[in-house]
């Protein structure tokens, strides 16, 4: 069995005729966690779907497992989609299900086991993320951050072998914050995952991240761990993860010159 | 200038078929799957209460009023005749040839169909049909498909039960009112309406309302840019599109059955 598990060459994508990814290679090792920073508006997002299947790419493979992702049939794109959990940026929960149904429902949909059984996975995923005592309340009764954790227990619910978060950081206040980046620590560790983290939370990232990618302008501009990027020779890479507002990467979307639409709006 | 209007009106038209593209599409990977009835089942009785049995209230009430008023319209035409007896065929036919279905699926439109508008669309901005995508658990066969037949089996019962509360109503204006001869109003009804060209032809039409204004609402929320305004759009869209459609799918099925 190779280390990688994801391994992503040669990746170009575009949104009509702006290119997100312009041949970007990237790998992601077995049993660690890889973290994707950059700026918003980068497309980090984008990557996840792309590893997902949701998108496709206009070049380049997405292998997982060895499988490319880009080319499978239906069926099989839907068979290796068991094998991932995604935690969306919203936590994506099922409305109109109570906490519980919303981490059984992806073991409902994909096995036939009776209910005990059932019943002991969603209480075991629940306490891993501290919820077993909220599983009978609906989603719109959680706060930020219990939705957050409980999609976690749902997206861990068949035990896949990759895990994607997408932004977990965002808006969360300190204490849940605090939890959420153990949470990915040890159930990465508990359950012998694999964990891609995507962020544009330094610190935090830095904290658990073994391996870490700077995405920007269309491509990596740094990689190594922690440690090697904050020794990181690139002024971009520094910027970033400094979090000054101007330098290299400019703080405005791509714009004509100001002065010149002022004096366009003049005429 | 002329070129101009002339590039938007293209630019319209490829829009509004790859709409209709994108709409087949859909239906198509919605209805396609072989159901599995032990959990399709479920699903689906689910959808029949929150399609159909929660629509039955407005049914029944308009479908009241639209036969006492037919009674008491028709009754003052057909007096000055002293035909009074034919209320009966005339509260009957005018309800099940073209009242049932086209009120019952205008008022679906309002009740139901804009509801499965706004709910799918809410579910695709809140992520929920792609989080369901990504547990490789297919929406459209989830969420679509079971919304889909709910809506084409509930819809002609429900116009069913309007003609025939209408039908009640008349009489409760007609006969209990008005003084109509009651036996009169009945063995008119049976001898002036036939099964084939009147109850069939009216179910028959109530099932294409059904299949069109379903159709309307799931695509609509499937497709719908999902943001809040996006989804307050694509909610009054629906109801605008599926009436429209109906009232000259109307015209059409109308000509076919009872033209020549
Ligand atoms: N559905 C879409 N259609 C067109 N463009 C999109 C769509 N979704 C995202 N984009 C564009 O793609 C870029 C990357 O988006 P995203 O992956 O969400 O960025 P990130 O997650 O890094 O903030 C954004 O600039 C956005 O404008
Ligand atoms: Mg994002």
């Amino acid at each position: 069995m190779s280390d990688i598990l994801v391994d992503i060459q040669h990746l170009t994508f575009k949104r009509g005729d702006r290119v997100i990814y312009d041949d970007m290679s990237m790998q992601f090792q077995r049993g660690k966690v890889t973290a994707i920073m950059g700026p918003s508006g980068i497309g980090k997002t984008t990557l996840l779907r792309l590893i997902g299947g949701q998108l496709k790419p206009e070049q380049g493979k997405i292998l997982i497992n060895g499988q490319d992702i880009p080319t499978l049939n239906r069926k099989d794109l839907y068979k290796a989609r068991q094998k991932m959990g995604m935690l969306f940026q919203s936590g994506a929960l099922f409305s109109d299900m109570s906490v519980y149904d919303n981490v059984a429902f992806p073991i409902r949909e994909h096995t036939r086991l009776p209910e005990e059984i059932i019943r002991l996975m969603v209480l075991m995923k629940l306490e891993a993320v501290g919820l077993r005592g909220a599983r009978d309340l609906m989603p719109a009764e959680l706060s930020g951050g219990m939705a957050r954790r409980a999609a976690l227990a749902r997206a861990i619910a068949l035990d896949p072998q990759l895990i994607m978060y997408d932004e977990p950081f965002a808006g969360q206040d300190p204490i849940s914050m605090g939890v959420i980046v153990r949470l990915i620590r040890s159930l990465n560790n508990a359950l012998g995952l694999t964990s891609v983290v995507v962020s544009h939370d330094v610190n935090e990232v830095m904290s658990i991240a073994d391996y870490v990618y700077v995405v920007a302008e269309q491509k990596v501009i740094g990689q190594g761990t922690p440690d090697e990027l904050r020794a990181h020779p690139s002024a971009l890479v520094q910027q970033f993860l400094q979090g000054q507002s101007d330098g290299p990467v400019p703080f405005h979307f791509k714009a004509a010159s100001y002065s010149a639409e002022l004096m366009e709006l003049a005429k | 200038m002329i070129v101009d209007k002339l590039q938007q009106l293209g630019q319209h038209s490829i829009a509004k078929i790859q709409g209709m593209g994108r709409a087949t599409l859909m239906l198509f990977g919605a209805l396609v799957a072989w159901p599995t009835p032990r959990k399709s089942f479920p699903l689906l009785l689910k959808q029949l209460y929150v399609v159909g049995v929660l629509s039955l209230l407005i049914i029944l009430v308009s479908g009241l009023f639209i036969g006492m008023v037919l009674a008491l319209q028709g009754y003052t035409v057909l007096s000055k005749f002293g035909a009074e007896q034919m209320l009966g065929p005339l509260v009957a036919l005018s309800l099940l040839r073209e009242l049932g279905p086209v009120v019952t699926a205008l008022l679906f439109a309002g009740r139901a169909g804009s509801a499965l508008t706004a709910e799918i669309g809410l579910m695709k901005a809140t992520e929920q049909l792609s989080g369901m995508e990504m547990m490789a658990v297919d929406p459209l066969r989830r969420i679509i498909a079971p919304r889909f037949w709910a809506g084409v089996i509930s819809m002609p019962l429900l116009a069913l039960i309007f003609t025939a509360v209408g039908i009640l109503g008349g009489h409760l204006v007609g006969v209990d009112w008005l003084g109509v001869d009651g036996g009169g109003y009945w063995s008119a009804m049976q001898a002036n309406v036939d099964f084939q060209q009147d109850i069939l032809n009216g179910v028959i039409k109530s099932v294409v309302f059904a299949l069109i204004v379903t159709w309307i609402a799931l695509h609509k929320g499937f497709d719908a840019v999902p943001t809040s305004e996006g989804i307050s759009q694509a909610t009054t869209q629906t109801v605008v599109t599926s009436s429209l459609a109906v009232l000259g799918f109307d015209f059409i099925l109308t000509a076919v059955m009872f033209g020549g």
